[in-house]
């Protein structure tokens, strides 16, 4: 095999993003008062599992050289949605996790249908939309709070530990990327989106169905971010229709997916990085807690972190080989 | 450009209506369609009170998207509105603090921090060619986190200076509000900027094709750095009036106006990838959206019914002009 210098640089951004964790989070347990235990571990992957699944729906979209900026909203939406009908038996409960997914996979084709057939540019079509998810959410739970009967045994179990401590929602999370990711990658449609990404003028010109494609993508956006909308309600119990936390996850999602190694300007990158991506980034907001720093300075903190990783990996002024490729 | 029969039955109608743009007499003709909407309800929205009030409330909006409108001119976009706005607003009033020169220098010094913050977006754009939607995006995060390690996460107790009150709140000519004029003024010299200097002509040129405007000897990375700077120099402005309005800065005073500036630059016409679009689309579009804010509010319609229709207008008026091209 003589392409694996190809395949190393196709990986890149993932393996750095996932050298960049690896490092964070050891840096974060090293000097964690309770050290490298399975209940900080859990803790850990639950908070990072949100964000990473965000990044994931907004890779889908990045992919195709879109932008989703509804991804937030779609979490807040589908979050207050489960706190009403996750609730009940098990499979009832089970049946109400099937109606948020299927509620996320509305909003992403709906999102889709709007770019593609309505020809808009999706920044404004999912600045938008995600006013219209929020008014939705908003409906749904004018106050936070949650459905008396919520199942919370099924929301224990899937954050809680297997025996071994492994934490359940990092598996959740294996799982997605198995069931979800992979055959979406290696799927015709899954090269079609790598492909409208790269040249959205030369993929239609060889044939490959554009519209096919970018549908797929928004639509498991949305599946993605209900899913991460699912995991906020098994944590809280309850649902909250709060504008910052959706604007924040937009937000924190295009950084992770930067971080990730997500081309914005399309057809480069993996999910997977852009999980790597996400947990980095969790785990740069929870070192403060660990070297005891003042509260106040987190965010600032954390700002200049983003302001550094983030530039370091998207200049691309060290990438130019003459000063005319600055324009392209 | 491909415009055939549009072009054949423009031919026929007056020199002076040819010129006008279809997507600013749309949203005007939108503008007038809310009022009469609104007549029906209540004839007071079309009391010359009611419209100098919406027109005040729309001027600080006004200041804000015509940053921005710069800036997407130039086929790039600026998030780092949100806490810019609060730097400007935050770092005037605590000016104020500081006796009778700190009175003098409030406005001055607010201006100054934004623009500084511009001039680092702009860095970050043009010379390090970092993706702006990631770039603005970090400094927010910055901006953000300066902000509440200077505010201790309170808002500040700083007050107003009484000239920020005055250009915010008062009216001196027949009535009209000083924030009104203020927008007039600022709108005037983006006209003129845009319009009649070599600065300008580069934006446009710039937005169209960066490259080409390169070789056409403009120093284009020159023209994105202070383009940004404008564009922090007036979000930081939009501050200040809304600290004079409000007498004082808060913490999130800059999060109800990303969105809809983007929304009111694109409604107004403006293309989202650059090079085209005119001041006066942006005008309506302030006007449209501060009217349909206001007239959704005083129906006493709840606030996720408003976010819905608000979401629904900004789609279905796009979906009326502001369609892209089909692929073929």
């Amino acid at each position: 095999m003589s392409d694996w210098r190809y395949r190393l640089a196709e990986q890149r951004g993932t393996l750095l993003a996932a050298g960049l964790f690896l490092v964070m989070f050891v840096i974060y347990v090293s000097n964690h008062p309770a050290g490298f235990t399975a209940n900080v571990v859990q803790t850990a992957a639950n908070k990072g599992v949100l964000l990473a699944l965000v990044a994931m729906a907004q890779t889908m979209v990045v992919l195709t050289a879109g932008i989703d900026l509804s991804v937030g909203m779609i979490f807040i939406f589908t979050s207050c949605l489960a706190s009403y009908i996750v609730i009940g038996s098990t499979p009832l409960a089970l049946l109400g996790i099937v109606g948020v997914l299927v509620a996320g996979l509305a909003c992403g084709a709906l999102n889709g249908l709007i770019v593609i057939y309505g020809r808009l540019q999706p920044i404004v079509t999912t600045i938008a939309t995600g006013s219209i998810f929020y008014g939705i959410a908003l409906w749904l739970r004018p106050q936070p709070g949650s459905s008396d009967s919520f199942n919370s045994d099924i929301a224990d179990f899937m954050t809680g530990q297997l025996p071994g401590g492994v934490p359940v929602s990092l598996v959740a999370l294996v799982v997605i990327v198995l069931v979800v990711w992979i055959p979406f990658r290696r799927s015709e449609t899954g090269r079609a989106v790598y492909a409208t990404g790269s040249s959205e003028v030369a993929a239609y010109m060889s044939g490959v169905a554009i519209r096919r494609a970018k549908f797929v993508a928004y639509t498991l956006s949305g599946l993605l971010s209900a899913l991460g909308g699912l995991y906020v309600t098994f944590i809280t119990y309850s649902g909250e229709a709060s504008f910052a936390n959706g604007g924040t996850y937009t937000l924190y999602s295009i950084a992770a997916v930067v971080l990730g190694g997500v081309s914005l300007f399309g057809g480069t990158g993996s999910a997977i990085g852009a999980i790597f991506g996400a947990l980095a980034f969790r785990t740069i907001g929870d070192l403060l807690f660990v070297f005891d720093l003042e509260p106040l300075w987190q965010p600032l903190f954390q700002g200049v972190v983003l302001l550094l990783a983030v530039c370091i990996g998207a200049a691309r002024l060290f990438q130019v080989r003459n000063r005319l490729d600055l324009f392209a | 450009m491909s415009a055939g029969p549009a072009s054949a039955s423009a031919s026929r109608l007056p020199a002076a209506l040819r010129r006008i743009d279809p997507a600013v007499a749309t949203a005007f003709g939108c503008i007038v369609v809310l009022l009469l909407l609104g007549s029906l309800y209540s004839p007071e929205f079309l009391s010359l009170p009611y419209l100098l009030q919406q027109l005040k409330v729309a001027s600080f909006l006004g200041v804000i998207a015509t940053g921005m409108m710069i800036v997407i001119l130039l086929g790039q976009i600026d998030l780092s509105v949100p806490w810019v706005v609060a730097v400007g607003g935050m770092m005037a009033c605590a000016a104020t603090a500081h006796g009778e020169s700190g009175h003098i220098l409030a406005i001055p010094f607010g201006l100054l921090c934004g623009i500084a913050l511009g001039f680092l977006n702009g860095i970050g754009v043009a010379y390090l060619r970092i993706p702006s939607m990631i770039i603005t995006l970090a400094i927010n995060a910055v901006a953000q986190g300066l902000m509440v390690a200077y505010t201790g996460g309170f808002s500040p107790q700083d007050s107003a200076s009484a000239a920020m009150r005055f250009l915010a709140t008062g009216d001196t000519l027949f009535g009209i509000p000083n924030a009104l004029i203020v927008w007039a003024i600022i709108g005037a010299g983006a006209v003129f900027l845009l319009t009649r200097t070599t600065f300008g002509r580069a934006i446009y040129a710039i937005g169209n094709r960066e490259r080409a405007a390169y070789l056409s000897g403009i120093d284009t990375q020159r023209v994105v750095m202070f383009a940004f700077a404008i564009s922090g120099g007036l979000s930081a402005f939009g501050g200040v009036l809304l600290a004079g309005y409000a007498s004082k800065a808060a913490q999130a005073m800059g999060d109800a106006y990303l969105l809809p500036s983007i929304a009111a630059v694109v409604l107004g016409g403006t293309s989202i990838l650059g090079g085209r679009g005119s001041y006066l689309g942006t005008v309506a579009g302030v006007i449209l959206i501060t009217l349909l804010q206001s007239i959704l509010s005083v129906m006493q319609m709840e606030e996720f019914g408003r976010q819905v229709i608000y979401g629904v207008v900004i789609v279905v008026m796009l979906l009326l002009y502001g369609r892209e091209r089909l692929l073929r």
